[in-house]
């Protein structure tokens, strides 16, 4: 019967956490980036290089590709270029991923198109959504990825937030103290050492070093854009040809 | 010994000659006017006429850029998802060429449906063109496994889960299912070898059968003619005496063909739309999670097939197991395909325009569309996606009645069609076609 008990314990925490790991109830904030600006991509990738690269890779970006946000190969090379030699190599990390598994549970994900997957409004909030929680490994936890294996990069900067959370009995939206009406939850995250960075300065940082993820998901997508521009300006001017070309044709059948 | 010389091509300039000399020794001049220099076709076609000549076009791009792609692309478990990001970022114009090719697999979709949509409001698939549908069917069931194939290539966590749920559907089938789901992937799990081998039946094998069938398709049509938004028959009109045609009839060239190359000019730019500015179009057509790589240790949340597959999904979610399997809803799901083979014999209306057809046909043909979409848009979603019903209805899932209600009405359609297309009250057809 205990045993039973544990397991229905275990079945409803996994199905709680995949539930929050889905992100559905988290309210996402908005990323603020611009992958056309180049000063904010070329901030970010420098956020990436001190903070990320230590454990995430980027092993399908080139460093040479940084070339494309206004870098030159002198720059990248005294700049930016920790885990390799050449600026023609490809971003990988220093650690090893069998030591990385035995160190976090679980190898730090490859962050080449990690914007493509989560989304940049999923990783601008999770990047500021870390706090301290005695209960886990890390001693970090996040409330858009709850449990995280992932200690918190940049708690430098940010400093050290605490999840207060305050339970509120409200009816048709007023408190109540009497116990009676509708129970909500509400949790809000306050830093409680201050960092290097004020809180302001500290979403620049978040916010350029996920628009340069946004960049290294797709690095071309900026030319994607001018391209596709002209090829409709190109083909509205052909569907004007070839809509006279048909009428010429089928002016004689009317 | 042929009876008599052949006469030498005009009208071509300096490539008469060139043009004379091969025509004598392969029927150049006979195979284009069969097949659409001198085809003759009702002159009446409206918009839903475009998307026969817009899906051969997307078959060839997808062809071309598959080409392109394979040049590129390594069939292989550790390498798939690097290549396919080493053809977006480092191939020139290696995205451009990814991106026409992903777009394409849904325009693909999208436009046959329109074209089959278009056979069910003119009766296209009626008599004398049954065998021009069946191999419309053929073509659109091939393209269904085209697609499949394809979409595990990439490698990503979509690719690799959807290809695991889809080949276990077979392992339902009663006494040899797990061996036969095991046969097809060529392992236990989908590995490198279900990699392998589908990526030979994406680029080969049903890329030759989609050529092959297309060939057959086009051969019956020319064959029996097309039929036109008014659904009658061209060739039983008097034949005009000026020009010698059916008195609706006009030449495909160059009436058509400059029509149809209108046609794709325009497809081109709503394409270019996508392509250029939103290739993954919300995560319909490129899935978020595929940007993730395939990891058979872990399962996500909630497996959606891609959009083009979601009405039959649907359907395979909306019958619950029996004797505790799950075979009977592969069986409808695969009843729902079949079906569609033996829709011209289902339909007993004497006429076959819409325009002349029945209030019955028309109610439910609307009925049908919305089914077909309701189904669709379900399948996208996981089957809580509305909730629950009251504990009086017994605390089932919304979507899931809806899903069965949708299941009941799609199969109603076709199998009640002999029944109702018969009582059906139809309008005379006219005797030559209409602007409309």
């Amino acid at each position: 019967m205990k045993k039973l008990s544990v397991v229905f314990a275990l079945v409803a925490a996994l199905v709680v956490t995949g539930a929050l790991a889905s992100g559905g109830d988290i309210k996402l904030d908005h990323a603020p980036g611009d992958v056309r600006d180049v000063a904010s991509l070329q901030a970010g990738a420098r956020t990436f290089v001190n903070y990320c690269l230590n454990c995430h890779s980027a092993s399908l970006m080139r460093y040479s590709g940084l070339r494309d946000i206004g870098l030159t190969d002198e720059q990248i090379k005294s700049n930016l270029l920790f885990t390799a030699d050449k600026v023609g190599e490809m971003m990988n990390t220093a650690m090893v991923r069998k030591d990385a598994k035995e160190w976090f549970g679980t190898a730090p994900p490859d962050l080449s198109v990690i914007a493509r997957a989560r989304g940049a409004d999923w990783l601008y909030t999770y990047l500021r959504s870390f706090y301290r929680d005695a209960s886990t490994a890390t001693g970090w936890n996040n409330t858009v990825f709850p449990r995280v294996a992932m200690p918190h990069a940049l708690w430098q900067l940010q400093g050290e937030q605490v999840l207060k959370e305050e339970i509120i009995k409200e009816v048709d939206g007023k408190d109540v103290s009497d116990g009676h009406g509708s129970v909500r939850k509400h949790s809000k995250l306050e830093i409680v050492t201050p960092g290097v960075l004020s809180a302001t300065q500290f979403d620049v940082v978040a916010g350029d070093l996920v628009n340069f993820l946004v960049w290294v998901g797709e690095p071309h997508q900026v030319l994607r854009k001018q391209v596709g521009f002209w090829v409709l300006i190109v083909l509205g001017i052909l569907i004007a040809l070839t809509w006279l070309l048909k009428s010429a044709f089928w002016k004689e059948l009317h | 010994m042929a009876a008599t010389e052949k006469q030498p091509v005009t009208g071509l300039g300096p490539l008469n000659g060139v043009v004379t000399w091969v025509d004598a020794r392969f029927p150049l001049i006979k195979l284009w006017e069969d097949q659409w220099g001198k085809y003759i076709a009702p002159k009446n076609f409206n918009f839903w006429y475009y998307f026969g000549s817009l899906a051969a076009f997307i078959l060839v791009l997808q062809i071309v850029t598959g080409i392109f792609l394979t040049m590129n692309y390594k069939p292989d478990a550790t390498q798939a998802f690097a290549s396919v990001e080493y053809i977006m970022r480092e191939v020139p114009l290696g995205w451009l060429i990814r991106y026409l090719h992903s777009t394409g697999a849904s325009a693909f979709f999208i436009v046959v449906y329109l074209h089959m949509f278009r056979s069910l409001l003119y009766g296209s698939h009626q008599k004398p063109r049954e065998l021009l549908w069946v191999f419309g069917v053929l073509i659109y069931l091939s393209l269904m496994g085209e697609a499949f194939f394809g979409y595990l290539l990439p490698w990503g966590q979509m690719s690799f889960w959807g290809a695991q749920v889809i080949v276990n559907l077979f392992s339902t089938v009663p006494f040899i299912g797990p061996d036969l789901s095991e046969w097809i992937r060529g392992d236990y799990v989908v590995s490198d070898a279900t990699l392998n081998r589908f990526f030979a039946f994406h680029v080969i094998a049903l890329p030759l059968v989609l050529v092959g069938l297309v060939a057959a398709h086009l051969t019956a049509l020319h064959e029996v003619g097309s039929n036109n938004p008014d659904g009658i028959e061209i060739k039983k009109q008097p034949k005009d005496p000026r020009t010698g045609l059916p008195l609706d009839g006009i030449y495909s060239h160059p009436y058509y063909t400059v029509k149809d190359i209108f046609g794709v000019v325009v497809f081109l730019f709503v394409f270019a739309v996508i392509a250029f500015f939103a290739p993954e179009v919300g995560g319909y057509f490129l899935e978020a999670n595929n940007f993730i790589p395939a990891d058979p240790l872990k399962t996500p949340l909630h497996i959606a097939p891609v959009w083009y597959f979601t009405p039959y999904y649907s359907i395979l979610r909306a019958v619950p197991p029996m004797f505790t399997s799950q075979f009977p809803g592969v069986a409808v799901m695969g009843a729902a395909t079949m079906i569609l083979f033996v829709l011209p014999w289902l339909d007993r209306s004497p006429v076959k325009s819409i325009r002349y057809k029945g209030p019955i046909y028309k109610f439910a043909l609307w009925v049908f569309v919305l089914t077909f979409l309701l189904l669709g848009y379900l399948g996208t979603e996981p089957t809580n996606v509305w909730g629950q019903t009251g504990a009086w209805l017994g605390n089932v899932e919304r979507a899931t009645v809806a899903a069965r209600i949708g299941t009941a009405l799609y199969f109603a359609f076709f199998l009640l069609m002999p029944w109702y297309t018969r009582i059906d009250k139809c309008l005379p057809e006219p005797q030559r076609v209409t602007w409309k």
